[in-house]
């Protein structure tokens, strides 16, 4: 070990898994996860998991069955919790394709001890964000399909694409099918081990059939790096189009707020933030949970932090951007509602938002703070709110006062609207813990290839 | 029924032994069981407003609606010429008939759809309509379906019917002999039938007492007439002839005139259609921020008892009757010196041309004041002009007075209250209620189960001014005929039925009786609406002004410390229309306050009382105490209170029954005014609901100005440079995304809502209301800002916070050419017309509220809940068959009244005409507009009225800026003030 530790090209660079873990040791740690019964703590988040996800579905069945009027939307506020939720949700997803799809092809191997969780954690995310576009309509039972351009007979009539909630429809759910599709190729070689290893009749034909066959020969994973390859390569986009066309419901309207062109990357990085934050929050409890400091080290952590600070500082200058440009247009509707964020009835929630997005994320500049793990996690949850606040600032602020002053008027939520955002959690939640523990919750065969070789040359493991 | 024999039994100790079954149950509880047609309780359930209950009532009405199905006038009725010769299904009838208020008469013409009155509309042939209605007009075939209406006759509650009721009285006649114990209550009557009943009542009892009182009467503007000119008189005034007015407290535009004339004549001088036209000068001294006060060009905030105090030093001024002036502590302001002293000199400088008006909550000494004024300013004969009042002048406060000593005395053995409330309107004074429980036999006839049918022997269910014949007098003499358009639903009787059957008539069908005195012009009546040469003609007088200024000046009380004014509520009146959903939802027009009243008070009063909106306030003045909540009403004079009348009403339907609070406790018979007031904040909050909570265009930290939405200019400075409103506006080079429409072929519909005309009256908003199926949502969703309201009643106050202007901007869908809302919605939900209007395809609608979210003027209303789910069957028949009731989660807002539009294509189709007419198509809001201020037409026509509107230079389009190309653009506001006074 000695002479390994003076190797030059360990200090250069440095190994992303301590601890000395072998292959099998790799496989064993991940796998057992799954085959052994979970840990107590596991059946306390199930706990409180469950009958949250349940009130969702009692929210959004009461939602139905009475109408819009049992949230808190209005006239002006036309939108409410419901798009704030939806983008909100839909931001935190983009922490997975990013660190699985550009990561990946910026060859940042650091990412493979989080990547499956992450992006476990944007598929939950997506679909939780995809109840609220369909729930948020008063007539679901229509926009269910009348969204889809489908051939009609009765009604003859198209879609209207110029509309960014139709565009809306198309980015979603092509995110949510190429998310879907790369998560699982990336599962195909884990789920194969997890198949070779049990011995449960039910296991074995379930991942089996997961598996889709995989041997590990050699022809397989020069096929299965292509694929993998190709797909980073689809998903790339879509991190930055999502959110860019989710940005688009707002900067192709005339409200002043919502109306401006610095959305889209101003989005794509909040959406970026707000990710993180989510992985940091979710893998800090994982990794304690299923003792995995080894693999997830704070190395991994440190360097999410570090996106965070990098892209909290182009939030926060997006912001400034903002009033930049709403004092340098004249315009005097563009500049009242500016003035009316910072000390109108909202001025509570642009102050939390920028003092959870501007402020916080500066604590990572120093390495003290950016490598603790209470410190992070800390600021992480200030970050999940203050993203949550950025999207209520946005849409509620900029449409309880627009032009006419005879039509304003305020937005309060309804014990339905905390309760379905709530209740989105709890399906969050109970899906994620469904994941951590049915699937491997790091990629075993990525994990390994940053193994350091030599250490597992010497040792002799296996796979 | 075991139970009630058992009661019976009880009380009798041993064994009961009993002789028959009549014995056995001839108690009263088992006479009443048998009696009563519905349980205990089961009758009495309207009180509550359970869920339970509201059920069982649409069970209910559901099968009388059933019934009304089957029912046929059986009279003939003419249908107007615009009617068709033989029914057409689904083709609507129009009839001509009369609505009366305060003793004033409307003509109507009402819409019928298969037998239904669905919607009402001015008779154009009325002088007092001329084709318009107020606000309150509009709403009163709600009335007419409202599903808490008395359905039967009732003895003490236990269900009788018109035959046992007549057989009663017929005994009870006997016994009257000539009447001393007989007295009559019923309201001002202009109707010639009744009048006739009445001395047919009166005839046949000598001794009987037939009293009209009206809780909000015009009764002092006679009583002044014959101070000053030694009989009463109705004083008309002519605005479309007058260049200056003065009013002196009085809402002349909005609520204290019983008709919308005024208003038709007064916006005469206001539609300004090009700069060099003349416009009138309208000066208002009032306590009260008023609809009129909104209006003026130059207004002085003065307490309401302080009016006669300046009524005094404008004749001194003026200098009528050269009495000596008395000092006055109203004018001593600078303020009010040199606003008197500018109205003088203005007034004086249009001789003539000039009109001074008091308000009918004005003591009789003040009008007469303002009599000799215009007496003096040469007025008479050219815009005032007097004639012999059509009703009663009886001096109604002092009648009820001894009216109300005679009931406690035990006197009056019958009292027939026809029509009116007054167990609920009466002056707290009077403690008519205590005085009722002295009456022999208290006989109501009340349209509603209100507070004087609660406390009668009788309740007798009136019938609705649609169900019943009757006739009515117009202020000017012009009588007119009330036709009914449905036969009485609840098997009502009307006033003059009523009063036939007291006298004892031989005929006492309404039918009848009015066709015995209009034999001779029948047909052409019924069909016109109006009697042709029945106007009264005008009467000559001439007062000796310094008697009579030395009288009044006598008569006059000293101004209050702080004074509480009642006024006729915007929305319920006198209370007569708590139940009815669509007034109590209609914002007030200055405070936009819905569903309740308050106590409306000055910024600085407020802050003396340490009050702020919704702070309860104890207001006590002669022993008696009501509470109150507060309302901070910018440009109201200091140290007086404003209460609207009608709420708090104990006994009413479910929807009016405890709605606000009840100013009438405070009242008494001293009148509109309430002095010697003490005003305390109690602590306790209640909750003020309005539909506007923001006045201001302005915003200070910003210095944003917003001179987009509303423009306004001097007309000195407008006649001077026309172009001025659009001066420095950028010309918007606009690229557009989508390729442009070509609007420029056929029909493409267009309106010019002018600002200068507009005061705000809500009646457009009312008859949009009727017209297009709007849903009502009640206090709570107003409050979470769902109001369903097309039109938007916008209030803008402008200027200092004590003293402003404000200016009304009736703000509906404005069918932007280049719509935000269109491009949004993922369904192709909303969409253009070839003719330009932006439709709302309901049944695509999916509701993503994004189209609401993208309306930069927020006019359209999304449909939170089913807002129609809850609503009674018999509510059911008012609406527009034309129209369709929209279910919850879509979208909806102002379409131009498509219907109509689609309606006229198919009559010009019909008649073989190449194109609809201009003005032949009316929108529903353009047509009830007493102002004339909506006109609607053809854009593409050049000589449409609509196109001509547009081209005036004081035509502006809101937010312009946004280059969405309304279709509605907005006349700018001009004030004419004095420069004297600037």
């Amino acid at each position: 070990m000695a002479d390994l530790a003076m190797d030059p090209r360990m200090e250069l660079n440095p190994p992303l898994v301590t601890g000395g873990a072998t292959y099998a040791e790799v496989t064993e740690t991940i796998s057992a996860i799954t085959e052994n019964p979970p840990p107590k703590q596991w059946y306390w988040a199930m706990g409180v998991a469950i009958p949250l996800a349940l009130m969702l579905f009692g929210c959004l069945a009461y939602l139905v069955i009475n109408g819009i009027g049992v949230w808190g939307n209005n006239s002006p506020v036309g939108w409410g919790w419901d798009i704030t939720n939806f983008v909100w949700w839909i931001g935190i997803g983009h922490a997975g394709t990013l660190i699985s799809a550009i990561l990946f092809l910026f060859r940042q191997k650091w990412r493979t001890s989080i990547n499956r969780a992450a992006e476990a954690m944007t598929l939950f995310a997506v679909a939780c964000a995809m109840i609220y576009p369909l729930f948020h309509t008063g007539r679901p039972w229509r926009a269910a399909y009348w969204l889809f351009p489908m051939p009609n007979e009765a009604l003859n009539m198209w879609q209207n694409f110029r509309s960014p909630l139709m565009w809306d429809v198309f980015a979603v759910s092509t995110y949510a099918t190429v998310s879907a599709l790369f998560w699982f190729v990336g599962l195909v070689p884990d789920l194969a081990t997890l198949r070779d290893r049990t011995t449960n009749p039910i296991r074995r034909t379930v991942f089996g059939l997961l598996s889709l066959g995989w041997r590990g020969s050699a022809t397989q994973w020069r096929h299965y790096e292509l694929a993998y390859l190709i797909l980073a390569g689809l998903s790339t986009p879509l991190v930055l189009s999502v959110h860019s066309i989710v940005s688009f419901d707002f900067a192709t309207s005339v409200l002043p707020g919502w109306h401006t062109t610095i959305f889209p990357p101003y989005f794509v990085a909040g959406a970026v933030f707000s990710g993180f934050a989510m992985v940091i929050t979710l893998m800090v409890l994982a990794r304690w949970v299923y003792n995995l400091q080894h693999l997830i080290t704070i190395k991994h952590l440190e360097n999410m932090c570090k996106v965070i600070l990098a892209t909290g500082t182009i939030v926060g200058f997006a912001y400034a951007t903002e009033f930049f440009i709403a004092w340098y247009s004249a315009n005097q509707y563009e500049r009242f509602i500016f003035m009316n964020r910072l000390f109108g009835p909202y001025w509570w929630a642009y102050w939390t938002m920028v003092s959870c997005n501007v402020i916080a994320p500066q604590f990572f500049w120093f390495k003290k703070l950016r490598t603790s793990i209470p410190v992070m996690f800390v600021l992480a949850i200030f970050i999940n709110i203050g993203m949550w606040f950025e999207r209520f600032v946005i849409i509620a602020t900029s449409l309880h006062r627009d032009f006419l002053p005879s039509s304003w008027g305020y937005f309060q939520p309804t014990w339905v609207d905390i309760g379905t955002f709530v209740g989105t959690m709890g399906l969050f939640l109970t899906l994620f813990l469904l994941f951590l523990r049915f699937l491997p919750m790091i990629a075993i065969s990525e994990v390994k290839g940053v193994l350091h070789h030599q250490i597992n040359s010497q040792k002799g493991g296996s796979h | 029924m075991n139970e009630l024999i058992q009661l019976n039994a009880s009380g009798v100790s041993g064994k009961k032994y009993w002789r028959s079954l009549d014995q056995l149950s001839n108690t009263p509880q088992f006479r009443q069981w048998v009696e009563r047609e519905f349980q205990e309780g089961a009758s009495e359930m309207l009180q509550g407003g359970s869920r339970r209950n509201l059920l069982k009532l649409m069970a209910a009405g559901f099968g009388l609606a059933g019934l009304t199905a089957c029912r046929r006038p059986v009279e003939t009725i003419l249908p107007h010429a615009k009617g068709v010769e033989d029914y057409v299904p689904g083709r609507p009838l129009h009839y001509a008939t009369v609505a009366s208020l305060g003793g004033a008469a409307t003509g109507l013409i009402v819409e019928c759809n298969d037998g239904r009155p669905t919607k009402v509309e001015g008779n154009p042939r009325h002088p007092y309509s001329q084709g318009t209605t107020s606000a309150h007009v509009q709403a009163l075939v709600l009335n007419l379906y409202d599903p808490d209406r008395l359905k039967s006759v009732a003895r003490k509650g236990v269900k009788s019917s018109w035959d046992e009721f007549g057989a009663w009285w017929k005994g009870e006649a006997a016994k009257l002999g000539d009447g001393a114990g007989l007295r009559i209550l019923s309201e001002r009557t202009a109707s010639p039938a009744v009048i006739g009943q009445k001395a047919e009542v009166l005839a046949k009892y000598p001794k009987a007492q037939w009293v009209e009182f009206d809780s909000v009467s015009y009764d002092e503007a006679k009583l002044g007439t014959q101070m000053a000119f030694g009989q009463a008189l109705e004083t008309h005034y002519l605005y479309d002839q007058a260049e200056v007015i003065f009013s002196l407290d009085s809402d002349f535009l909005g609520l204290d005139s019983p008709t919308v004339q005024p208003l038709k004549q007064f916006s005469k001088k206001r539609r300004v259609s090009d700069p060099k036209d003349e416009m009138n000068r309208l000066y208002v001294a009032e306590s009260n921020f008023t609809m009129t006060g909104a209006m003026a060009d130059n207004r002085l905030r003065v307490k309401s008892t302080e009016a006669g105090a300046l009524a005094v030093s404008l004749a001194f001024e003026l200098n009528v009757g050269n009495t000596p002036f008395k000092v006055l502590t109203a004018v001593e302001t600078d303020k009010g010196k040199k606003f008197i002293a500018a109205v003088a000199k203005d007034l004086a400088a249009h001789k003539g041309k000039s009109i001074v008006v008091a308000g009918p909550r004005q003591p009789a000494a003040v009008h007469a004041v303002v009599a000799l004024i215009n007496q003096a300013l040469g007025n008479v004969g050219t815009t005032v002009v007097y004639t012999k009042p059509v009703a009663d002048v009886t001096d109604s406060v002092a009648a009820v007075k001894q009216l109300t000593a005679e009931m406690q005395s035990g006197a009056v053995k019958t009292l027939f209250v026809l029509g009116g409330n007054p167990v609920y309107s009466m002056p707290a004074d009077l403690n008519f209620a205590e005085a009722c429980k002295k009456v022999g036999t208290l006989v109501s006839l009340t349209a509603d189960e209100n507070e004087t049918c609660a406390v009668a022997e009788w309740q007798l269910p009136e019938a609705h001014v649609f169900e019943s014949w009757g006739d009515a007098r117009a202020l000017d003499g012009t009588a007119s005929i009330q036709q009914p358009l449905i036969e009485p639903l609840y098997g009502g009787k009307s006033v003059l039925e009523m009063a036939a059957m007291v006298a004892g008539a031989d005929v006492t069908k309404g039918h009848d009786i009015v066709k015995k005195s209009w034999d001779k012009v029948w047909k052409q009546a019924l069909h016109d609406g109006v009697v042709d040469g029945t106007k009264l003609a005008a009467v000559d007088v001439k007062a000796d002004a310094a008697k009579a200024l030395s009288a009044a000046q006598a008569a006059m009380k000293p101004a209050a410390a702080m004074e509480v004014v009642f006024y006729a509520s915007a929305s319920t009146y006198d209370g007569r229309y708590a139940n009815n959903a669509w007034l109590q939802e209609a914002p007030d027009p200055m405070t936009k306050l819905v569903w309740d009243n308050a106590a409306m008070l000055s910024p600085a009063t407020a802050k003396q009382l340490g009050v702020e909106n919704g702070d309860v306030l104890a207001l006590a003045s002669n022993g008696k105490e009501i509470r109150m909540p507060a309302m901070v009403l910018p440009g109201h004079v200091d140290n007086s209170i404003s209460v609207s009348l009608g709420y708090g009403r104990t006994k009413c339907g479910r929807v009016g029954v405890q709605v606000g609070h009840k100013a009438e406790a405070l009242r008494t018979t001293a009148g509109f005014h309430s002095a010697a007031v003490t005003a305390r904040k109690t602590g306790e909050k209640y909750e003020l609901v309005t539909t506007q909570e923001h006045h201001t265009l302005e915003e200070p930290i910003t210095g944003l100005k917003r001179h987009d939405i509303v423009m306004e200019a001097p007309i000195e400075e407008y006649r001077k440079e026309p172009h001025m409103l659009h001066e420095g506006k950028h010309e918007a080079v606009v690229a557009d995304l989508f390729p442009g429409v070509d609007y420029s072929k056929g029909y493409q519909w267009g309106m010019s809502i002018d600002l200068n005309a507009c005061v705000g009256c809500n009646a457009c908003l009312l008859a949009c209301v009727s017209e297009n199926n709007i849903p009502v949502v009640g206090k709570d969703q107003v409050r979470r800002g769902r109001e369903m309201h097309w039109i938007r009643m916008d209030r803008y106050f402008v200027g200092n916070q004590d003293d402003p202007q404000a200016v009304m901007q009736p703000m509906a869908c404005l069918q932007c050419e280049k719509a935000p809302c269109e491009s949004v919605c993922p369904v192709a939900a909303t969409a253009h017309s070839d003719e330009g209007l932006n439709m709302m395809a309901y049944n695509r609608c999916v509701g993503t509220r994004y189209c609401a979210n993208n309306c930069p003027y927020k006019v359209r209303r999304f449909n939170f809940y089913n807002w129609n789910k809850e609503i009674p069957e018999s509510r059911k028949m008012v609406f527009n068959p034309d129209v369709t009731v929209r279910f919850r989660g879509v979208m909806e807002k102002c379409n131009y009244c498509v219907q109509r539009i689609e309606e006229k294509r198919t009559v010009a189709k019909a008649d073989n005409r190449r194109a609809i007419k201009d003005g032949e198509v009316m929108t529903a809001c353009q047509q009830v507009c007493p102002a004339e201020a909506i006109v609607f037409g053809n854009i593409n026509d050049p000589a449409s009225k609509v196109a001509l509107a547009k081209k005036q230079p004081r035509d502006f389009i809101v937010v312009e800026e946004l280059n969405t190309k309304p279709r509605t653009t907005y006349l700018a506001k001009l004030r004419n003030p004095n420069p004297e006074l600037a």
